[in-house]
């Protein structure tokens, strides 16, 4: 692989390879873990600490100051303790399906920018960015794409019910709410006109509408595309109130029933760092990254800064939302996700692609232009929701549940 | 159960099998839920939600039972006694097709304690130490039962303040086991933190109780011929403390669940009832009155002073599981609604007869009175003699119909005690509750019933 594909935006391979190079790119690596695995200790905490103040509770206390350590703590057991084999359970698939999960959670990370400017070190410029690959933002797709074998596989593998159901629900639902994720990630890129993450965090950067509104696509591309991709991005986590993959009342534990020791931690470990990731993806795609002013010091720090404050704000809301809302229902779930997210989506996108393709023209033109494709979609959405309002009428008429005690009234 | 099962493995329909077999024989063969075809046609029709009693000499045709999905299609499943929400030690056995539920069964037993049978070894005085166990979450509904049947049958008329007493208790009870609903309902659909805020009002209640019984459940605070003390001084500011805590947090759950649009969705129109079901399948209390069936004892069967007091029952219309939230919402609001009343109107007096047969002497009679003496230590050890009779009391309790059906054939104990647990004949209705919904519909519902193992099994 050439080093263009792994880092196309990055100037750090601009002038070949050399032991600099190495050095610098295992630092990030290395650092890029540890700031990972402390972000998703740091995440428990902060949600069990926080949904605690929530409920009128204390939390986590013991371990540590203010339950820092608990974590660690709770680390140290799950991976010393013995791993239990269900005993229908299929051994290799039960194994690697945590893996299948955690690793794509961590590679996942790699691809967020923490800084719009490259910054100098060992006499190189480079960007504080693990990897930068020319097919940028695709990857969270991929990774996510793949996360779902690891629970598909892993309630399959459990050779128990309940895990069975939730692998069923987990497949049907991330691969639904995948769509939406790419329609509103397809608008991004549309007004980035890259793939790459740097390239979109820098696009958000330059000045925006009357000179004082940031440039963020939030703002750009009209609130809807966030506020899609915050629900999509949701239920593709599993979190509540899309958690019904491991709804604990229904399915007791869904696909990791089965799971204890090392497979469960790695499960719960995937858990809250896809909530890290996705946050960070939220907030590179849609509120510029660590775009900011920068007041006093280095111009990185206050990236570093503005990130961690905006990543805040979303790790904050999923963890609210955790503790406010009831869980969805399977049926709502997918009468949410394919029914309203992504004819919405489609449909602005679609908007979004007219806006973008007159740019430059006339006003009349634009509004001709955009107006015709809201139109028509618009239409196109009503006849479609009709047609399939129509067939689900049809078809509960024809499976209506047939009533076993009308038969019996035949018969006395 | 009348199912006749024809299962080969059945270690009692085939004695050689039972050697050789080293499974350790649970019996549990009839618990069970079996394919379409192994099933008796009667029991498959329970199974599936058919509400009506058969007259005697129908019997039901396997060929008139339409099989709506083939055999392979669908997975039986078990959901508890070990399960997260099935309120302790219920357990369901499911039939699924994909996740929607086609056949039910209830199956209970798993936290059976023979209370019935103990009763009949205790002392009346000591009746209510056994039964307040049962309905763990409304004490004093059980109490007050077995001591209304025992005075029937005894013949004793209350001073009016141990009526009164036993009224603020067990409205009282109410609020704080409705509440309790309210957190397991929420924790049911998946609002965790409604769980927290439920059992953090219904604490208030219960350190109220704490101060009056000196426990927090099981009591044992209402006796036959009255209450065990009287109340604590200074009783009516707390009882006020309560009436104005409470509604500001009823009003949150309103904000938090009755209107979130997630909630509504989960609960209305999910396991819908009517009320000729209902009515056919003895639903008492919430369940009931869900379905528009305006029925409520304390109105309509007025047992110690409700007849005195002013409430309003609230009904249903629809019958689903949120109108069993909402109703139980109010039901508060109601309950608190009397206990104000309560507080105006509470009679001063005695707290239980000055029968020396039926209960203890004073403390401070006994150090002065070889009588008193006597007597006390004749009821403790001897207890009281209970003519010859029958009878049946009903109470609503928290969860419904609350009877105590007792036999006396004249000496201290009783013949027969047996108890009309409401969760019980409630659970009754799951079948046809859980028919056509989905798993999370099926949790809703069992939420929305509000059961209490230790009543039903007893």
């Amino acid at each position: 692989m050439t080093p263009a594909l792994l880092a196309a935006g990055d100037p750090l391979f601009d002038e070949g390879v050399d032991g600099a190079v190495l050095v610098i790119v295992a630092l990030k690596c290395l650092v890029g873990f540890l700031v990972y695995l402390t972000a998703v200790a740091n995440m428990i905490w902060f949600e069990r600490k926080l949904i605690s103040f929530m409920q009128n509770r204390i939390g986590p206390n013991r371990a540590g100051p203010i339950g820092l350590l608990q974590t660690v703590a709770d680390g140290i057991k799950l991976f010393t303790k013995e791993p239990l084999l269900p005993a229908r359970a299929d051994r290799t698939v039960f194994n690697l399906a945590p893996w299948l999960t955690a690793v794509p959670a961590v590679v996942a990370f790699s691809i967020i920018p923490f800084s719009v400017e490259p910054v100098e070190i060992l006499g190189k410029q480079t960007r504080l960015q693990i990897a930068d690959p020319s097919w940028g933002i695709l990857l969270l797709l991929v990774c996510s794409s793949v996360a779902v074998y690891g629970v598909m596989l892993a309630g399959w593998a459990s050779g128990s019910k309940y895990p069975l159901l939730g692998s069923v629900r987990a497949s049907a639902q991330m691969v639904s709410y995948e769509a939406a994720l790419g329609l509103t990630i397809v608008a991004v890129v549309l007004f980035s006109g890259s793939l790459l993450t740097s390239e979109i965090v820098i696009s958000q950067a330059a000045e925006g509408p009357f000179g004082y509104l940031p440039n963020w696509n939030i703002l750009r591309l009209g609130f809807v595309p966030f506020f899609i991709f915050v629900v999509a991005a949701t239920a593709e986590l599993n979190r509540p109130p899309f958690d019904l993959v491991e709804a604990e009342q229904e399915l007791v534990g869904g696909y990791m029933t089965e799971y204890s020791a090392g497979g469960f931690m790695l499960f719960y470990f995937a858990e809250f760092g896809n909530t890290v990731t996705m946050s960070a993806i939220i907030v590179t795609l849609f509120l510029g990254g660590p775009a900011g002013p920068v007041l006093l010091g280095p111009a990185w720090l206050w990236g570093l800064i503005w990130f961690f404050v905006k990543l805040l704000v979303f790790l904050f809301m999923y963890v609210w939302l955790r503790a406010t809302l009831p869980r969805f229902r399977y049926d709502q779930l997918m009468d949410l996700g394919w029914k309203k997210l992504i004819p919405t989506s489609l449909v602005w996108l679609l908007a979004l692609a007219a806006l973008k393709s007159t740019q430059g023209k006339s006003t009349t033109e634009q509004v001709v232009v955009v107006a015709a494709t809201v139109g028509g979609s618009l239409l196109t959405y009503a006849l479609l929701s009709r047609a399939v309002r129509v067939g689900s009428r049809r078809s509960t008429e024809e499976s209506a549940p047939v009533d076993p005690r009308r038969e019996l009234r035949g018969t006395t | 159960m009348a199912t006749t099962s024809s299962e080969p493995t059945d270690i009692r329909d085939d004695p050689s099998k039972a050697e050789g077999t080293a499974v350790a024989g649970t019996f549990d063969d009839a618990q069970e839920m079996h394919g379409r075809a192994e099933t008796d046609p009667l029991e498959l029709l329970r199974e599936t939600g058919a509400a009506l009693r058969l007259p005697e000499g129908v019997s039901v045709d396997a060929g008139d039972l339409v099989a709506e999905v083939g055999e392979d299609e669908t997975m039986i499943i078990n959901m508890g006694p070990q399960h997260p929400s099935t309120h302790g030690v219920l357990r369901l056995m499911l039939e699924l097709d994909g996740e929607t539920v086609l056949r039910t069964k209830a199956v209970m037993g798993y936290l059976h304690t023979g209370m019935e049978r103990t009763a009949e070894d205790l002392m009346y005085i000591q009746g209510s130490t056994n039964v307040t166990r049962m309905d763990y979450l409304a004490p004093f509904s059980n109490e007050a039962v077995f001591s209304m049947a025992v005075e029937e049958l005894l013949g004793v008329e209350l001073p009016p303040r141990a009526v009164w007493i036993r009224m603020l208790l067990l409205e009282l009870n109410r609020v704080s086991s409705h509440l309790l609903f309210m957190a397991t309902n929420g924790m049911d659909l998946g609002a965790v933190s409604m769980m927290i805020y439920g059992w953090r009002e219904r604490e208030l209640v219960l350190a109220f109780f704490e101060k009056v019984t000196g426990l927090r459940m099981n009591h044992n605070f209402i006796r036959p011929g009255g209450t065990a003390a009287d109340l604590p001084a200074g009783w009516q500011a707390d009882v006020l403390e309560l009436c104005r805590a409470i509604p500001p947090r009823l009003d949150e759950y309103d904000i938090l669940l009755t209107g979130q649009p997630i909630f509504t969705d989960r609960t209305q129109g999910v396991g819908v009832i009517t009320p000729e079901q209902a009515i056919a399948l003895s639903a008492s209390g919430t369940l009931l009155r869900s379905t528009g069936v305006d029925w409520d004892l304390r109105r309509d069967q007025p047992y110690l002073a409700y007849d005195q007091v002013d409430f309003d029952v609230v009904v249903g219309t629809y019958g689903d599981a949120f109108d069993r939230y909402a109703i139980r919402l109010e039901e508060i609001r109601q309950s608190l609604r009397i206990v104000e009343q309560i507080v105006d109107l509470m009679p001063k007096g005695d707290y239980r007869v000055q029968d020396k047969k039926v209960t203890p002497p004073p403390r401070s009679r006994i150090d002065e009175s070889m009588e008193a003496l006597i007597h006390h230590f004749k009821l403790f050890t001897e207890g009281f003699k209970v003519p010859e009779g029958e009878t049946y009391v009903a109470v609503e309790s928290p969860r419904g119909e609350l009877g105590c059906y007792l036999v006396a054939d004249g000496g201290s104990k009783p013949y027969r005690m047996h108890i009309r647990g409401p969760s019980f004949v409630n659970l009754q209705s799951l079948p046809v509750m859980l028919r056509g919904g989905l798993i999370a519909d099926a949790v809703a519902v069992i939420s929305s019933i509000d059961p209490v193992m230790g009543e039903v099994d007893r």
